[in-house]
């Protein structure tokens, strides 16, 4: 079972992956929408990409006014 | 006419097969271009059906399938227009979809749509006319009609209730959730699971292994297990235009058209 820290670990090397932002410029604190310029349909990408990295189903509503990693990793946590 | 290409999709007749592309920025909303388009395409079937195995429909859009309807001129064009008006035109365009995603639905050749990213709303209602769906890692179903105090009007529901069970068909419709690809295929909504950016390769082999058979064969058989729920659909245009006529439509509209949120296909 991971923990939150690893779970958060987790989804930023995931982000940092994908949205093409440099590795560990990204921190549990910051807002995703800012950090990685993302908009509505990209918010859907990282949603899909998050339930198959962690093999779950997250809802929209779920993470719905969700805009820090913290705060995200603890939604999938809740659900691993 | 053996190919096509207007200004939201393409199409092109190949030993066999036809691939119909959606193309239409940002994310082939369904609006009266794209309308057009497809009846020009359903019209071809009758001379292409007789030398045509199979059809794959798939888009070229980066970010997906189909966002679905084109809810901004759908709020443009209504708000120009008075309530009698509006209401008819909103069931003349309904009527024109349905007789298009109806021919689709009982073409006498395979159908397969090949999904990456958002297949949403009416997009999600134009994949489920066809016999089989391809999805990669990346495609996200939803139907997040109920937010705009609608249901999906593009003949959805009965579609989804004719291939699969009703708690799951609740839980979309009743949440406007979306759910990825793997949930879909573990629901039975696809039939196979790609890899991300596979889908079209793998519908075009699955096209390739339809056109083995027996045509004729090939459409009783489709006839006889894919049956058009006309009579539901007919109820479902006038539930949709009786709850298009209240005011709470045209006020989310509006509030989705000026929106800036990043979901703002939920409520």
């Amino acid at each position: 079972m991971r923990t939150l820290e690893q779970t958060t670990q987790e989804v930023l090397d995931l982000a940092s992956k994908h949205f093409n932002v440099p590795p560990g410029s990204l921190a549990p604190e910051d807002d995703f929408f800012k950090k990685l310029g993302i908009d509505s349909l990209q918010t859907l990408e990282m949603l899909s990409r998050l339930e198959n990295h962690f093999g779950i189903e997250l809802p929209d509503y779920e993470v719905q006014g969700v805009s820090d990693f913290r705060t995200l990793a603890s939604r999938i946590q809740s659900r691993l | 006419m053996k190919s096509f290409s207007g200004k939201a999709l393409h199409w092109e007749w190949r030993e066999g097969v036809i691939e119909l592309t959606l193309d239409r920025e940002p994310a082939n909303e369904i609006g009266l271009a794209m309308l057009e388009e497809l009846e020009h395409f359903v019209a071809a079937f009758e001379s292409l059906a007789p030398e045509t195995s199979a059809c794959i429909l798939h888009s070229e859009r980066k970010h997906g399938f189909s966002a679905g309807a084109d809810l901004r001129e759908l709020y443009h064009t209504a708000a120009q227009l008075q309530e009698k008006e509006r209401l008819a035109g909103v069931r003349s365009f309904l009527e024109r979809i349905h007789a298009v995603f109806n021919a689709i639905d009982a073409a006498p050749f395979t159908t397969i749509a090949a999904i990456h990213g958002v297949c949403f709303g009416g997009g999600f209602e134009l994949a489920l006319t066809c016999d089989i769906i391809v999805a990669d890692k990346m495609g996200r179903f939803a139907f997040p009609e109920l937010r705009l105090g609608l249901i999906p009007g593009f003949g959805g529901i009965p579609r989804l209730k004719r291939d699969l069970g009703n708690a799951f068909i609740r839980d979309l419709l009743l949440t406007g959730r979306s759910i990825n690809a793997t949930r879909a295929q573990s629901v039975g909504l696809v039939a196979q699971l790609a890899a991300e950016g596979e889908a079209l390769r793998i519908a075009r082999a699955t096209a390739a292994q339809a056109s083995k058979f027996d045509g004729a064969t090939r459409a009783v058989a489709k006839k006889f297990i894919k049956p058009v729920p006309h009579e539901e659909f007919r109820r479902e245009i006038d539930l949709f235009c009786g709850l298009f006529a209240r005011p709470t439509v045209m006020a989310a509209l509006k509030k989705f058209v000026e929106s800036t949120d990043a979901m703002p296909y939920l409520p």
